[in-house]
């Protein structure tokens, strides 16, 4: 039952990302590539569940490094598209 | 799981859903973008505080470091480097998915089947994504990187891969997990190698739904949904990119993946040698812009080579406030090295985006177009896309730029393009050949129209 629970989030899930992206203008598919690239930083909370229940040293380090490189894909993926987004402009009225 | 973390975790996803949504149209776009970054502290908050008792310096410490490490890149970036930025952002969330795949393997994790899928497709998206970001940085040559055999031991890794992962699932020796990640980060090497220039786009947006998949992959060994919906979305909008992308150059994604296109040269092409290409100079051109009523710029790759887009906006306003001309910009799908590549690069040049439109809302208006100045673009125009059912490109939808009464194309030479199949529109009697670097060209023109 449980594992049928998680099925139907994940097909829910990818009718609304289908529906979502869809409606995406075409103009904004790059900040849309770099968007998606900080959202899916979301392993970071994997990274963050799974090093609680770690105890040795190799994991540890594994488990510091994936919190580092999925924070490295946040910052730097909100970054950019925040960068790229305030670049686009209406034209001024005259 | 604590209830308050079971509904941070819903916020948040509703957040990250919202922080896609905001990007159908440019004024939702930043509060979307704000929105996501609260969705992600809301996640990353809820799931700290739930065990106080845990010791999370290290934790911080690694977030901190991350933030430092990707805002300087993030700020640092020229607009023109963008496409192997994404690329290389992307493989580091795939190599993050598969270090956290060895800790849940090393810590003794059941969940053995999802636990691959973190692994393998992190793993793919980790070393693709490095080839590509070498391919666009320049590091090894952006063309297709073919050899005898090349396909045949893919194939080899392909099935070396699926066997090890069968192997895994009964025997749960923790030893082939290693084998596997091995074996995944070579085959995405091999897969991304033969891949060529022109077909980053696809490739990127192929390498961003990976970055999706696997952490709805760890989202299904950890029993997390905020993980499985928001990887089901970034997975969702690389499937959708990499469609449209394939659709706009007419090709299967099969296609694209096999590689090696454009190494070939074409043996159907019009025999042109007899020919003769018209070329003017800059001053030629700038008379024939300033006397037309509407001039359609359409913008490709090798402007964003030429860093040529700020010249290309001061042509424009000359062009408008001078002498009255109507001016907008046209973009193909595939212009550039990622989707929308095009527009980002406009956008930076401070061109209003309700100047710039889609292939299919502004083809019609060639026709009633005087000039239509082609700066550093080629395929995309290729009227045998039409015509030549034999041609590579056939079928792939196309600019229709012969339609304005004078075609100008700013170019180093008659070279054909990515796909290796020549222009005839080069030859044709309403173009004229601007021959030169897109931006000296544009500048020149620039220095003309302001004279007069």
């Amino acid at each position: 039952m449980h594992l049928f629970f998680l099925i139907t989030v994940f097909i829910l899930a990818c009718f609304i990302g289908y529906f979502v992206v869809w409606g995406v203008t075409p103009a904004l598919h790059s900040p849309l590539m770099s968007v998606s690239n900080a959202i899916s930083g979301i392993v970071i909370v994997g990274a963050l569940i799974s090093i609680q229940s770690s105890n040795d040293n190799l994991s540890q380090i594994f488990g510091f490094l994936a919190i580092f490189l999925a924070s490295v894909n946040i910052f730097g993926g909100f970054a950019i598209s925040h960068r790229m987004l305030l670049m686009f402009k209406k034209k001024e009225k005259k | 799981m604590p209830v308050f973390l079971s509904y941070s975790y819903l916020i948040s996803a509703i957040l990250l859903i919202f922080s896609i949504r905001g990007l159908s149209s440019p004024q939702t776009a930043r509060k979307g973008n704000s929105l996501g970054i609260l969705g992600i502290i809301i996640a990353i908050g809820a799931t700290i505080i739930s065990n106080p008792n845990y010791n999370w310096s290290n934790a911080l410490i690694a977030i901190f470091l991350g933030a430092i490490v990707g805002i300087y890149f993030a700020l640092k970036v020229k607009m023109t480097s963008l496409p192997q930025m994404v690329a290389i952002f992307n493989g580091l969330g795939g190599l993050s998915a598969v270090l956290i795949s060895l800790v849940e393997v090393i810590s003794g994790s059941s969940s053995f089947f999802n636990n691959l899928i973190g692994l393998v497709i992190g793993g793919l998206a980790f070393s693709g994504s490095i080839i590509a970001y070498a391919k666009l940085q320049g590091l090894i040559q952006a063309k297709a990187i073919v050899f005898k055999g090349q396909q045949a031991i893919n194939l080899i890794f392909a099935l070396a891969t699926i066997t090890l992962c069968g192997y895994y699932i009964i025997n749960h020796n923790p030893l082939i997990f290693y084998y596997i990640a091995a074996i995944t980060t070579l085959l995405g090497i091999l897969l991304v190698l033969p891949i060529g220039g022109a077909d980053m786009p696809v490739v990127i947006s192929i390498l961003n739904a990976y970055s999706g998949w696997a952490a709805v992959g760890i989202g299904f060994s950890l029993n997390n949904v905020v993980l499985i919906i928001v990887g089901a979305i970034v997975g969702a909008s690389g499937a959708i990119l990499s469609y449209i992308m394939v659709k706009s150059m007419n090709r299967s994604l099969i296609s694209v993946m096999l590689g090696g296109f454009g190494t070939q040269t074409n043996t159907s092409q019009v025999n042109s040698s007899d020919k003769t290409a018209k070329s003017g100079s800059p001053e030629d051109a700038a008379f024939i812009m300033e006397n037309a009523n509407k001039v359609i710029i359409v913008p490709g790759y090798g402007m964003a080579v030429a860093q040529a887009q700020h010249v290309l906006k001061e042509m424009a306003d000359d062009l408008h406030n001078r002498y009255g001309v109507e001016v907008k910009y046209a973009i193909h799908p595939v212009a550039g090295r990622m989707p929308g590549h095009m527009n980002v690069l406009l956008a930076e040049a401070n061109v209003p985006y309700d100047e710039v439109f889609e292939l299919e809302d502004i083809n019609r208006e060639f026709a009633t177009a005087d000039v239509a100045y082609v700066i550093g673009a080629n395929d995309i125009t290729n009227p045998l896309a039409r015509t030549d059912p034999s041609s590579p490109i056939y079928g792939m939808p196309i600019l229709d730029v012969e339609k304005a009464k004078t075609v100008f194309f700013v170019k180093r030479s008659l070279a054909s393009g990515y796909s290796g199949v020549e222009n005839p529109l080069f030859f044709a009697d309403n173009t004229i050949m601007l021959y030169g670097d897109a931006k000296k060209v544009t500048e020149e023109i620039v220095k003309t129209l302001e004279q007069s």
